[in-house]
């Protein structure tokens, strides 16, 4: 008989992909200013380290905090028993004020709406839980963050079906892909609960348009289906287009009350300290929904994963220095912003774009498909392979995140000193000079073809040249 | 089509227990010395809140700690950035030597086979997750935490073959009892992956004997199935015998057999330290490959590193956590003393317990006819009329109606006296004797 469960056996973890083995190679070999100069830096962790400094000074104008008091008071013995499921009610309240804030308060959420898990990764579990049966299926647009293999998959059984989204139109999403997507599905046999979207987008690094997202209600309207809108990153928005919820669009559509279940019962928001407030290590997560049906099973199966009651309060705290989360968001923006600008021109001067509508996140998709000796994925492996052990940069490429098109890589910018970030694209342009060198060894006429896309995309940002390729 | 998958259901969460309803109705109406001493006590929540003045004592003398600061830098950053799944070290390191210490070091726990995760309702989830698939199913003996029901089965699809204990013989295990289990089991095309104990037992408050143990392990070699020992409660064992973990009996037993890879230990903070609201939960394991897999299912449900480095460093105060584990057991005999001379006021007996937050507690002889149906009648009774929210054996799935849990851990000795004088006035107007028992005291 088998000693263990299908799940524990088998890969379905989806941990064997170049996303984590990357990570293994950092681990094995990570790069130090001071002891390990040559070594390999770390690109491929979308965190965000660049105001920490804001923080720490709030912390220490706040020792009381921390210090499990309150008014003076210890409430040390209150916090230590606090294990209810319904959350910390004063930090349910802060968090969906800041979640306000960052929607520039278009939109306002309800404390009783909203359920704490410990991170978004049980967040988007708890959802396929709630949503999915074993064996039925999302709808997720590619390129997607790698992770979702597991945290959607795994444990659940439900199935993702991929979006095929392309260069041409900078990978949004459209009518024809939704509806190829959900043909696809239908083909395999499967049920389609929803659609799963991150906005802004990881890896793109982009908002949603709004007709982006109009076009995502009007597709799950007719088909009777759930919409995720992952918003972990929503407030790391740091140029125009703003950022746009899904919230917002419910709030001015009038025609998503005349159906079965009202589309405002079928959307839900998963957002996350992680990203915004840089803090993944303290695992604050949250669901947001409007349907009183999933709220209550989700609030139980946070069982499974609630925040430690020391981090609600101390978060609560923060939150609720209004003064502190205002200073926060727009400096954190502005950080961000400056280190996407020197990352994109440092790729310039190695001769590589990145997609030009990047304006959020913590990265940036980067364009090297002229890089790669053929148009194929083994090629982007044999890139990425060349990236991390000749270039010594751990980047993710294109194929962990699902993206059909080889040759694209999400790096990170905001995980590390802009020193390392000048060394990282230092390294990146002596590699480009040194391939193109070799290349110049090769066949005339291949020099000069990948000579002229190298030229051609240095002039002109119009992305149609993907077809002439 | 079904908007929303089968698990959203109203019963398949298995909170509409008895267990979660005495729960409500103590949150409208809470007793309070001074504004609301009519209110109901709560004897229903296995809480440790007798050694406060202990935590608070010591964080008063580490300021550092909490204020995330070592050796008076500032680790802000990197504690932010710490979501290793693989866990703070420091903190693995200490939790094995406690856990040793707990196992009065009878044997030695390696921190790689050590897997952290928010509590140990996630911890039993992920075994089950790593030890079975959907339909098959673990025994558990009764009566059992009612928890479990929705721990153990919501989302993973295991089932529970409830292998039943009776008062005959103190509830202990018995070897035909687990091959009852199993049979029925069988009877229901059941494959069974192993078997769940709580050792100290919850509702029953007593620590296994190395009897009940060895009986587990021959049964578990038997039927090459696995063993998991939810082991929450070893650090409040208060009286004699002493705590023997699963581990020390397999650790016995020459193994020429491969059981020491089915062996899991599941424990937390939350009982023995009184931190539930801290989330600090841990699977112990020998098999590398169940490891592997609960690390990464951890993710979904992985420790704060706040508080990953405040428990570290106060763990690592050995000083303080043997004074600790010793002033908060003795605390807790106290207490229990404090229950049962009540109880026995009151004509009621308990089962003669050395651990846990609780007492398994008799009340047949308040029952008006040896059936569930009195014993809710006795249960409302007593929450009504007694204003105490106690747990009645039916939502642990006990099967001889009239058993009651009673804590005793979770309230000031003030409201402890209070609770048992309204016991007493019950029972007095209800006018039963104490009947004689075998295994009460």
């Amino acid at each position: 008989m088998k000693l263990l469960s299908t799940k524990a056996t088998c890969n379905s973890h989806g941990q064997d992909s170049s996303y984590f083995l990357g990570w293994q190679e950092y681990e094995k070999n990570p790069y130090d200013e001071v002891m390990n100069p040559e070594g390999i830096i770390q690109m491929g962790l979308a965190e965000n380290q660049l105001s920490f400094d804001l923080i720490e000074s709030w912390l220490d104008k706040n020792p009381d905090v921390p210090g499990f008091k309150s008014n003076g008071k210890s409430i040390f013995r209150e916090l230590a028993l606090f294990q209810d499921y319904h959350g910390l009610p004063s930090f349910k309240k802060e968090l969906v004020d800041f979640m306000a804030e960052i929607r520039g308060n278009k939109v306002t959420f309800d404390p009783n709406h909203i359920v704490l898990t410990a991170g978004s990764t049980p967040a988007n579990e708890t959802l396929m839980f709630c949503l999915a049966e074993k064996g039925e299926a999302f709808l997720l647009p590619t390129p997607y963050y790698p992770g979702f293999d597991r945290d959607l998959k795994w444990r659940t059984g439900v199935e993702i079906v991929p979006i095929q989204c392309t260069s041409s139109n900078n990978f949004q999403i459209t009518e024809p892909a939704l509806q190829q997507a959900y043909q696809d599905a239908k083909k395999r046999n499967l049920r389609v609960k929803g659609v799963l979207v991150t906005n802004p987008s990881n890896p793109l690094g982009t908002t949603m348009s709004r007709s982006e997202l109009n076009l995502l209600i009007d597709f799950i309207k007719d088909k009777n289906m759930h919409l995720i809108s992952d918003e972990i990153y929503s407030g790391t928005v740091y140029s125009s287009p703003g950022f746009v919820s899904v919230m917002e669009i419910l709030k001015e559509r009038n025609d998503l009350k005349d159906c079965d279940v009202p589309v405002g019962d079928r959307v839900h928001v998963v957002y996350s300290l992680s990203k915004d407030l840089g803090l993944p290590g303290f695992r604050v997560g949250a669901i947001y929904s409007e349907n009183e049906v999933v709220v209550g099973a989700a609030t139980k199966m946070s069982s499974f994963g609630l925040v430690s009651s020391q981090t609600q309060y101390l978060l609560s705290a923060m939150l609720g220095d209004k003064k502190f989360t205002k200073n926060y968001i727009s400096e954190n923006q502005k950080r961000l912003k400056r280190r996407q600008r020197m990352l994109v021109s440092g790729l310039q001067k190695a001769g590589i774009s990145c997609l030009k509508t990047n304006n959020a996140g913590l990265f940036c998709w980067v364009d090297m498909s002229h890089l790669l000796h053929s148009n194929t994925f083994e090629a982007e492996m044999d890139l990425w392979k060349k990236i991390l052990y000749e270039v010594r940069l751990n980047i993710s490429p294109g194929a962990s995140c699902h993206c059909t098109e080889p040759g694209w890589f999400r790096m990170c910018f905001a995980n590390m000193s802009e020193d390392t970030l000048n060394l990282a694209m230092k390294r990146l342009k002596a590699f480009v000079a040194a391939e193109s060198n070799d290349n110049a060894c090769s066949k005339r006429t291949s020099r000069r073809k990948s000579l002229s896309n190298w030229v051609f995309r240095l002039s002109s940002r119009d992305h149609r040249e993907q077809e002439e390729r | 089509m079904n908007m929303l998958s089968r698990k959203t259901s109203q019963d398949s969460h298995g909170q509409d227990s008895s267990y979660f309803l005495g729960w409500q109705e103590y949150e409208k109406n809470r007793y309070h010395p001074i504004q609301n001493p009519m209110g109901i006590i709560q004897m229903g929540l296995a809480e440790n809140q007798l050694s406060f003045d202990l935590l608070k004592s010591w964080l008063r003398r580490n300021p550092d700690i909490v204020g995330l600061k070592k050796n008076g830098v500032s680790i802000f950053k990197e504690l932010a950035l710490f979501q290793d799944y693989h866990g703070l070290p420091a903190l693995k390191n200490e939790l094995v030597e406690f856990m040793e210490k707990i196992r009065g070091n009878e044997m030695k726990f390696a921190p790689e086979k050590l897997v952290l995760t928010a509590g140990a309702t996630p911890a039993n989830e992920i075994l089950m997750f790593c030890l079975a698939d959907p339909g098959e199913a673990f025994i558990l003996p009764t009566p059992y935490y009612p928890g479990f029901d929705r721990d153990l089965k919501w989302r993973t699809g295991v089932e529970i073959v409830p292998m039943h204990c009776s008062s005959s013989n103190g509830f202990r295990i018995t070897s035909s009892a687990l091959e009852r289990a199993y049979k029925q089991a069988q009877k229901m095309n059941l494959n069974v992956k192993g078997v769940l104990v709580t050792n100290p037992s919850n509702p029953l408050g007593v620590t296994m004997t190395k009897t009940e143990l060895n009986y587990l392990v021959n049964f578990a070699i038997d039927k090459n199935i696995h063993i998991i020992s939810d082991e929450i409660y070893s650090g409040t064992v208060f009286a004699p015998p002493k705590f023997v973990s699963i581990m020390e009996v397999v650790n016995e037993r020459i193994s020429d057999n491969n059981i020491w890879n089915r062996i899991h230990i599941v424990y937390s903070l939350s009982k023995d330290l009184g931190i539930p609201g801290f989330r600090v939960g841990m699977i112990y394991s020998n098999n590398e490959k169940v490891v592997s897999a609960a690390t990464k299912m951890s993710s979904f449900g992985l420790v704060s590193s706040q508080t990953q480095y405040l428990v570290a460093n106060l763990l690592m105060d050995k000083k303080f956590t043997f004074k600790y584990m010793e002033e908060t057991q003795r605390r807790l005999k106290r207490r229990k003393e404090m229950l049962v001379s009540g109880l026995r006021n009151a004509g009621i007996l308990c089962l003669k317990s050395n651990a846990g937050l609780f007492c398994w507690v008799d009340m047949r002889h308040l029952l008006s006819s040896a059936t569930f149906e009195a014993e809710k009648e006795l249960w409302i009774k007593i929450l009504c009329h007694a204003g105490l929210n106690i747990s009645p054996g039916s939502s642990c799935h006990c099967c001889e109606p009239g058993w009651f849990r009673v804590c005793f851990a979770n309230m000031s000795e003030d409201t402890l006296k209070i609770a048992m004088e309204r016991m007493k006035t019950f029972t007095d107007s209800t006018n039963s004797a104490v009947k004689g028992s075998n295994n009460s005291y």
